[in-house]
């Protein structure tokens, strides 16, 4: 496992070539999801809140 | 939450059914809909891919007999870089259609694929500095291939700040198409700038008439990561245009009704 880890010496350079991409690819999701889930929430009430002005 | 169905486009004319198809695409509630059953299952798709790539990669290939361990950073470098200049290519090319037939599908996956190829790009450049400081002993070099590769990062830049300058998404969408258009330009430069420039990287070791001077060890990794990338492309792009849509459709009658309280 360390051995693995150790890349050879390439440690250094290997692993944060990989995180970077990890982190990177992502977000390039992740953000796109949330602000889906957030445009939906907020359009869900508005539409509530407009449901009920219409019962008053 | 599910869209409701929408009536078809009637014409006088009998359509083809690919015709219709065609003329669907052109409909956002048809394409929401599209995507929110295909998400999930390219998600999968591409997580397994990448399990696979990342095991054959990091585990399985055997260790380089020149670049020791570190030439592992090619199942990312290669990947990112190759999509950068696909992804680079679906922008001007839906820019084109969206500019030619006006078709919002076409402009939303171009506004939306600017940022997802800047990604790439930014990850090929980063990577490739990564390797190149063991391997040539410098993080950058001002030649052929790594300052065309560094012209497409401003390209997409420069695509994504017009996005943001222009209110008129319409506007928007034809003055970032023509850019991308000339951008084009860039793409066979950063393909040959290895063999028209002398240069200190690397020529093509898999995308070439010749077979590819790469062992088959190492190889089926690499295309696995490629397939993961791409597919992952599809996973970016499919989650913006989603939220792009319902953002720019919030008004439309299909969106009242789907988030209606029911």
């Amino acid at each position: 496992m360390l051995e693995f880890l150790a890349m050879g010496g390439y440690a250094l350079f290997v692993w944060p070539a990989y995180g970077a991409t990890v982190l990177v690819l992502g977000l390039a999701v992740v953000l796109p999801l949330r602000r889906h889930r957030q445009l939906t929430r907020e359009l869900e009430l508005i539409a509530i809140q407009h449901d009920q002005s219409q019962i008053i | 939450m599910t869209p409701p169905q929408i009536d078809q486009p009637t014409g006088n004319r009998p359509r083809s059914i690919w015709a219709r198809r065609f003329h669907q695409l052109g409909s956002p509630p048809f394409f929401y809909t599209l995507i929110e059953k295909l998400l999930p299952w390219v998600g999968a798709l591409c997580a397994l891919c990448f399990a696979a790539g990342l095991y054959g990669g990091l585990i399985l290939a055997p260790t380089d007999y020149q670049q020791g361990e570190s030439y592992r950073i090619i199942y990312i470098h290669v990947p990112a870089a190759w999509m950068s200049m696909f992804v680079y290519l679906i922008l001007a090319i839906s820019g084109g259609i969206g500019l030619i037939w006006r078709m919002k599908l076409a402009q939303a996956v171009a506004r939306a694929s600017a940022p997802i190829g800047a990604a790439y790009t930014f990850l090929a450049l980063l990577t490739g500095s990564l390797w190149g400081k063991p391997m040539w002993g410098t993080w950058w070099i001002w030649d052929a291939r790594l300052t065309s590769e560094l012209v497409l990062l401003f390209l997409y830049l420069g695509y994504m700040a017009l996005q943001s300058a222009i209110d008129d998404r319409r506007t928007a969408a034809r003055a970032g198409a023509v850019l991308a258009l000339v951008g084009v330009v860039n793409l066979p430069i950063i393909h040959f700038s290895v063999e028209w420039w002398s240069t200190l990287h690397q020529g093509p070791t898999v995308t070439k008439f010749d077979k590819p001077s790469i062992a088959t060890s190492m190889l089926i990794p690499l295309l696995l990561m490629a397939i993961a990338f791409q597919l992952h492309y599809l996973v970016a792009l499919f989650a913006r245009v989603r939220a792009e849509i319902l953002d720019s459709e919030r008004r439309s009658a299909w969106v009242t009704k789907m988030v209606a309280p029911s």
